[in-house]
């Protein structure tokens, strides 16, 4: 291809993208969670975030973001949205998974692009894509930071969080860790703290009531995890030689950055996975190529070499 | 009306053995309770663990406190945990502002002061809506219940809101300290709790809470400023409420919205189980007191203990609830 060519082909490609972005005007509705605790507060923060970077990406994109309190409020949001907005894209991370399903499908069916971020819908039909955290992932991560960093051997506590299949997954794939790979280290108990600084507290005086030696704790959430600190900082306790919370809180980051001696490490479920669900559904309305159907953002464990990549201190979690 | 009505010969007169057996039921059931969580484990009864159990009682216990007054004089207060995390992260808020990166003695008593404000101020916000704008209490309090909470919600951009680690330091030998060799939140709940019986069981004010609770008309004929009597009672829960809250604080120096959820159930079924009656009137603060040590004594022997499948703990704390409200019903008769 002769030179003038090749640039006649850049030129007229690059013609016909800006005219096709100023043909589609597009409006993307972003439906999630009101900021009820931590996690949530992440996602509603890189949600604001996100629509700023996206309004100045894509001129022609306007972003709506809503927040609902619980599941029946946001069903009746992404109808307003498309009746009253117009949207022409859906990002949603459901309160619950049913109840949303034939809401999300509704809107699908009317031809809006719809994808679904975390929380996956009972009936997959209902979403053009998918955009998750890595639950099993991050019991298996867990799992083998604990294992390795015991060497094999010792006594855990395992601290839960409400009992739901998100909690199941990850318990479940950190069980199936030590059993497998890891059959010299018993783990003594495991107890809900429902991702709450007060019940892991209590959870935890009571384990160091129970069990003379613990050798480390998985708090699965960095929230479980701040409330079974001070309970061991109380007790005295000097046997305990780590504590693995998960989420990447960012004060739990920048313990492990500082080198603080029980927060060894983390394990990623970054809230700002909303971010990358935005980004992608943006960029493939706008230059209408095609999404993944699923992607799964993977759980990486924090740990003092990497911890900067993922300390953000903006952001309320 | 009739009901109440006919309490009043039945209380005068010396009630029969078995009824007084009832009336001991919660410290019955808290006996039981002790030696089934000894059975299950000899660690139960060490000092370290009863005194974490206490700790913990005393948040809910202060709180029922002043449920106590606000159930027996005839209302009901819904909005105490919200309540609870809105000054807890308030004053953190404040002593942060004011401390900067140091702060000491000064700052952590301001600020124990502002939350004591914003929860007598808080109280007397429920009392004047309920006495003098004559809304039904559960509707006043369900709504502040909303309001407070995403209050802090909005000050914390739904992330949590921590103590600098200065104040914290100096702050946590509240929570953490002892006073003659007993932890400090267990001695401000002894102290809380004896006051609240003083003042229930020997002043003017104390027989007029339970006048209103069992007949407020009666109580207005008989002069009983009635308005004036119940905004007392909801500033004394705020204060109540300000006051676990100064404990709670240095304990993780930090609030969240999820802090004190659920809580004002916890602090009326203590109240309920001590044998105060919901619908008002009668009551006692020492079976309050009993009620929140039970409570929190079946969440820890649950813990101190796997032979019950986690997924039931709630339905165990349900079951011991019901069996200790029935060994205390012979009163009703």
């Amino acid at each position: 291809m002769s030179q003038t060519l090749k640039k006649f082909a850049v030129l007229s490609i690059s013609l016909l993208a800006s005219a096709a972005l100023a043909q589609t005007k597009q409006v993307m509705g972003v439906s999630i969670p009101s900021a009820d605790h931590g996690w949530t507060g992440g996602v509603v923060y890189w949600a604001n975030e996100t629509k700023k970077e996206l309004e100045k990406m894509y001129p022609n994109l306007t972003v709506i973001v809503k927040t609902a309190k619980d599941a029946n409020e946001q069903a009746n949001q992404i109808q307003d949205m498309y009746t009253v907005n117009k949207i022409n894209a859906l990002v949603i991370l459901p309160q619950e998974s049913a109840p949303l399903t034939r809401p999300v499908a509704n809107l699908k069916d009317k031809g809006v692009f719809t994808v679904v971020v975390d929380r996956a819908l009972t009936d997959p039909k209902a979403q053009d894509a998918y955009v998750a955290g890595d639950n099993p992932g991050l019991g298996r991560v867990s799992g083998e930071y604990v294992g390795k960093t015991l060497g094999g051997k010792g006594n855990v506590v395992v601290l839960r969080g409400i009992a739901t299949v998100i909690d199941n997954q990850r318990v479940d794939a950190f069980d199936k860790v030590m059993k497998e790979k890891y059959p010299g280290i018993k783990i003594l108990d495991r107890q809900y703290a429902n991702w709450n600084r007060d019940d892991g507290f209590k959870v935890m005086q009571d384990y160091l009531t129970r069990f003379p030696k613990i050798d480390a704790v998985w708090a699965q959430d960095d929230d479980i995890a701040v409330g079974v600190l001070k309970a061991i900082e109380q007790a005295g306790r000097k046997d305990i030689k780590f504590v693995l919370g998960g989420a990447g809180m960012k004060e739990m980051i920048k313990k492990v950055q500082d080198g603080d001696p029980l927060i060894t490490a983390d394990v990623t479920y970054p809230p700002n996975m909303i971010r990358d669900a935005m980004l992608l559904t943006a960029k493939s309305r706008m230059t209408k190529t095609a999404m993944p159907k699923t992607t799964i953002i993977p759980s990486v464990l924090v740990t003092k070499d990497n911890a900067a990549k993922f300390y953000f201190p903006k952001s309320p979690f | 009306m009739t009901e109440s009505r006919a309490e009043i010969p039945a209380r005068s007169t010396r009630p029969p053995l078995l009824s007084r057996l009832g009336s001991l039921g919660p410290l019955l059931g808290l006996l039981a309770l002790m030696i089934v969580a000894t059975a299950l484990n000899s660690d139960f009864l060490t000092v370290s663990n009863l005194s974490n159990v206490l700790t913990r009682a005393s948040f809910i216990g202060i709180i029922a406190v002043g449920a106590t007054f606000v159930i027996i004089s005839g209302g009901i207060d819904l909005s105490v945990g919200s309540m609870a995390a809105l000054i807890a992260g308030s004053m953190i808020l404040i002593m942060n502002a004011l401390g900067g990166d140091g702060g000491g003695g000064g700052v952590i008593a301001i600020g124990m002061l502002c939350a004591l404000a914003i929860g007598a101020g808080a109280g007397l916000l429920h009392g004047t809506f309920i006495a003098r704008g004559r809304i039904e209490p559960f509707i006043v309090t369900l709504g502040t219940l909303g309001i407070y909470r995403a209050v802090l919600t909005y000050l914390s951009e739904g992330g949590s809101i921590s103590l600098n680690n200065t104040l914290s330091d100096a702050y946590s030998p509240v929570y953490y300290g002892k006073l003659l060799g007993v932890p400090i939140p267990i001695v401000v709940f002894a102290v809380v709790a004896l006051l609240g019986g003083l003042i229930l069981n020997r002043t003017r004010y104390g027989r007029y809470v339970q006048a209103i609770g069992s007949n407020e008309q009666v109580a207005r004929y008989a002069a009983v400023d009635v308005n004036r009597v119940k905004v007392i009672t909801y500033m004394i829960q705020g204060i109540c409420v300000a006051l676990a809250t100064l404990l709670y604080v240095p304990r993780l120096g930090s609030a969240s919205p999820s802090t004190g959820i659920l809580w004002e159930l916890e602090a009326i079924a203590a109240v309920i189980i001590g044998g105060t009656a919901l619908k008002g009137g009668s009551g006692r603060i020492w079976g309050t007191v009993v009620g929140a040590m039970l409570l929190l004594s079946i969440e820890n022997v649950l813990n101190l203990t796997s032979i019950i499948s986690v997924y039931l703990n709630a339905a165990v704390q349900g079951v011991v609830i019901i069996v200790v409200a029935f060994l205390q019903r012979g009163k009703r008769s």
